[in-house]
């Protein structure tokens, strides 16, 4: 697997999504749950406003300097003993990072939670060379254990419901338990702690580089980031290109945004900071570290109109706040990366040969927007998807195509508008009943399926006012 | 005596001439000198949001034109004066257009931002009554950032109470084209929308934007609810 999920149709998917009353209610509270929390410990930091102009910026400048901050992250990576390999394709970086594996004979690999390592598809590939992978962040290893994709960035499970856990805990595991998180999660602790202990090697993502110490940063709330970075002998580092901060300093504000805006705590449990391999004297961390930069695409979008979109720092406030991604769930993207930011950044990496419908999956209600902590304009970058699909791909349906460009014939004559204002009524005649539309024709169609439609006036205003300037010669 | 040109929006043009007559009676009873340039047609959002940029330029130059000679514009919808209030920064580096299209979105508002914020008018002394709900629509608050106005004059009018809808700021579903392209999501959406009102058990469902009420009121008119729907325009001239 890689950045698709599965192979079935869009509209299909959506139809799965919709018709799923479990995912709904689950995706539904917890949106709620999310984006209370975050709204109210964005409260706590003062005016949001200019925190979210400082996170944007600190993502601009390092975006337009990123050469400059990969060079130096790599050269204080390798000061500190550490090993770091630039990956330009998903294959690369599955390739290498294999080859760690193989040269260390190892059997086990714990991982920490990773979107770039479910972007390349890491796990299928080491699974096939006979390694054994073991998710260890709950959400994860509740998906693995179900073979189930994730359906959220922050929160992999989100939509199952503690009831669906506890079932995929007793059929694959034997658990005999009641669905209570509490004991859900301790039996979850207790089958993952022998997997730490016996693991070769410790698989995490990075939340952000610290480019001028060469630092890898693991926000997490489990402590699964800890024990996968600190028990095995080897640890491996798998990161997007772009999640990369100059200094300390702004690694400080980037962690303060996102904490809020993912989870809406001050700080998560645990904020990781590693940097370089163990030293003389020290009792524990990896004697082997291995930074993975990964661009799988990155670099195409740099420069481009849609550079903002490699701002996002993996929040997934947009998310929590999509009224699309509530009725649907996150698999109805077909993406690994759902919802607003998902339908922006999927077409970049994978192509929109796959991915066309996602631009469309929003109605533009701007949610997302006003809630990313880095400004990114989700809602704009996806007109801009669609403008591609129209000109560039040349996917948009033919029909469409007609009807708009009617549309921009009509909306420039005045003369063909105002024709319209006197047609459109007797055009709708056919279908209409009691000054509504319910059984409409062509793309009406999938309006009135649900809703009904207003017939157009018997006088359309203009000439109402023809008449009142009359009145009053 | 100020004087404003109505930009009708083609929904109401078309759907709901009896807004446009409220707007053009409400800013006369501010004592406004309204005109309606009648070589106006539709803003060009529903090509522009489907990504038909060059199309809907088109209708954009079209509304410009209409407009040369306005001093103010105001129109009785958040989502359409928030697509002229974009026409600069559509034509960015057209030299023809660009100056022309920064001129035109500095005179646009919508109509309770021009009551609230140019005619300073808190309390326009109507005469409704009935328990009402506000849906504030996407592109009015997010986009034109239009948030309190219509509410201030909704509070002031003596027989209105005004009731707050649940999850207020959840979009409709409507999104132009998404609504037709999106169809089964869209209603999902509306649906929401739509139990949300009823939660608040009011009369009236109150909005600054007709096609959001459009999608809300066709849906609530499929449940066979009778919910009244009404443009806040209707209301500010209820005398």
């Amino acid at each position: 697997m890689g950045i698709q999920i599965g192979k079935k149709t869009y509209t299909n998917r959506v139809k799965s999504g919709i018709e799923d009353p479990f995912m709904r209610q689950a995706v539904s509270s917890a949106q709620e749950r999310l984006k209370d929390g975050r709204i109210q410990s964005e409260k706590g930091l003062g005016n949001w406003e200019e925190w979210r102009s400082l996170g944007e910026e600190i993502r601009r400048h390092t975006l337009d300097n990123l050469d400059y901050y990969l060079e130096q992250l790599s050269e204080q990576v390798e000061k500190r003993g550490g090993n770091v390999f630039f990956a330009r394709t998903a294959d690369e970086a599955n390739h290498y990072i294999n080859r760690i594996i193989q040269e260390k004979n190892g059997k086990k690999v714990v991982k920490a939670k990773s979107m770039v390592t479910e972007e390349i598809g890491l796990n299928d590939v080491l699974e096939k060379e006979g390694v054994e992978v073991v998710e260890t962040d709950l959400g994860e290893w509740i998906l693995q254990l179900d073979d189930d994709p994730p359906s959220h960035i922050v929160a992999p499970a989100l939509h199952k419901d503690r009831e669906r856990i506890r079932e995929v805990f007793a059929d694959k595991k034997g658990y005999l338990g009641t669905n209570h998180p509490e004991e859900l999660t301790q039996f979850a602790r207790e089958q993952l702690r022998k997997d730490f202990l016996s693991a070769d090697i410790g698989i995490t993502g990075c939340n952000f580089a610290v480019a001028e110490s060469g630092t890898i940063t693991l926000v997490t709330n489990e402590g699964n980031g800890r024990l996968t970075t600190s028990l095995p002998d080897t640890h491996i580092a798998v990161m997007g290109m772009e999640r990369i901060v100059p200094t300390w300093e702004e690694l400080d504000i980037l962690v303060s945004l996102l904490t809020r805006a993912a989870v809406g705590q001050k700080l998560t449990s645990y904020i990781t900071s590693i940097t370089g391999t163990r030293l003389k004297g020290e009792i524990d961390g990896p004697s082997e570290f291995h930074l993975v930069i990964v661009d799988n695409g990155r670099s195409n979008i740099l420069g481009t109109e849609f550079q903002s979109a490699l701002h996002c720092i993996r929040c997934a406030a947009c998310i929590n706040v999509c009224p699309v991604y509530r009725h649907i769930g996150g698999h109805a993207y077909g993406s690994i990366y759902p919802g607003p930011i998902g339908a922006v950044i999927t077409p970049l990496l994978d192509g929109y040969e796959d991915h066309h419908e996602l631009p469309y999956a929003s109605s533009l209600c701007a949610a997302c927007t006003e809630a990313c902590p880095v400004k990114i304009p989700l809602h704009e970058l996806l007109i801009r998807h669609r403008e591609i699909i129209v000109e560039k791909e040349d996917q948009a349906p033919i029909s469409e195509k007609i009807i708009m460009n009617s549309f921009a014939k009509w909306a420039s004559t005045p003369a063909a508008y105002k024709l319209s204002t006197k047609i459109a009524r007797p055009l709708l005649k056919p279908w209409s009943k009691e000054e509504k539309v319910t059984n409409g024709p062509g793309p009406l169609k999938g309006w009135t399926d649900s809703r009904d439609f207003p017939t157009p006036s018997k006088q359309s205003f203009r000439s109402w006012y023809k008449t009142r300037q009359k009145g009053s010669d | 005596m100020m004087k404003v040109s109505l930009f009708i929006t083609c929904l109401c043009d078309m759907f709901h001439p009896n807004i446009g007559k409220d707007t053009v009676e409400v800013l006369e009873r501010f004592g406004c000198d309204v005109d309606f340039p009648e070589a106006q047609t539709c803003c060009g959002q529903p090509a522009f949001n489907s990504g038909y940029l060059r199309q809907s330029k088109k209708a954009m130059k079209q509304m410009i034109r209409s407009f040369e000679h306005a001093h103010y514009i105001v129109g009785p919808s958040g989502s359409c004066v928030s697509m002229l209030k974009e026409y600069p920064q559509i034509f960015v580096g057209d030299k023809e257009w660009e100056e022309k299209a920064k001129e035109f979105a500095e005179k646009v508002y919508e109509l309770t931002q021009f009551l609230v914020d140019v005619l300073k008018v808190t309390n326009v002394g109507s005469n409704f009554k009935g328990t009402v709900t506000y849906h504030p629509s996407c592109h009015m608050t997010r986009i034109l950032g239009v948030k309190d106005a219509p509410v201030i004059l909704l509070q002031n009018i003596k027989g209105v109470d005004l009731i707050e809808l649940p999850k207020k700021e959840n979009c409709c579903g409507f999104g132009g084209t998404f609504a037709i392209k999106n169809a089964a999501i869209s209603s999902e959406m509306a649906a929401e929308k739509s139990q949300h009102i009823s939660e608040t058990k009011a009369e009236y469902l109150v909005g600054g934007d007709m096609a959001c009420l459009m999608n809300i009121g066709g849906m609530m008119s499929r449940e066979g609810k009778n919910v009244k729907v009404i443009h806040i325009a209707e209301i500010l001239n209820c005398r």
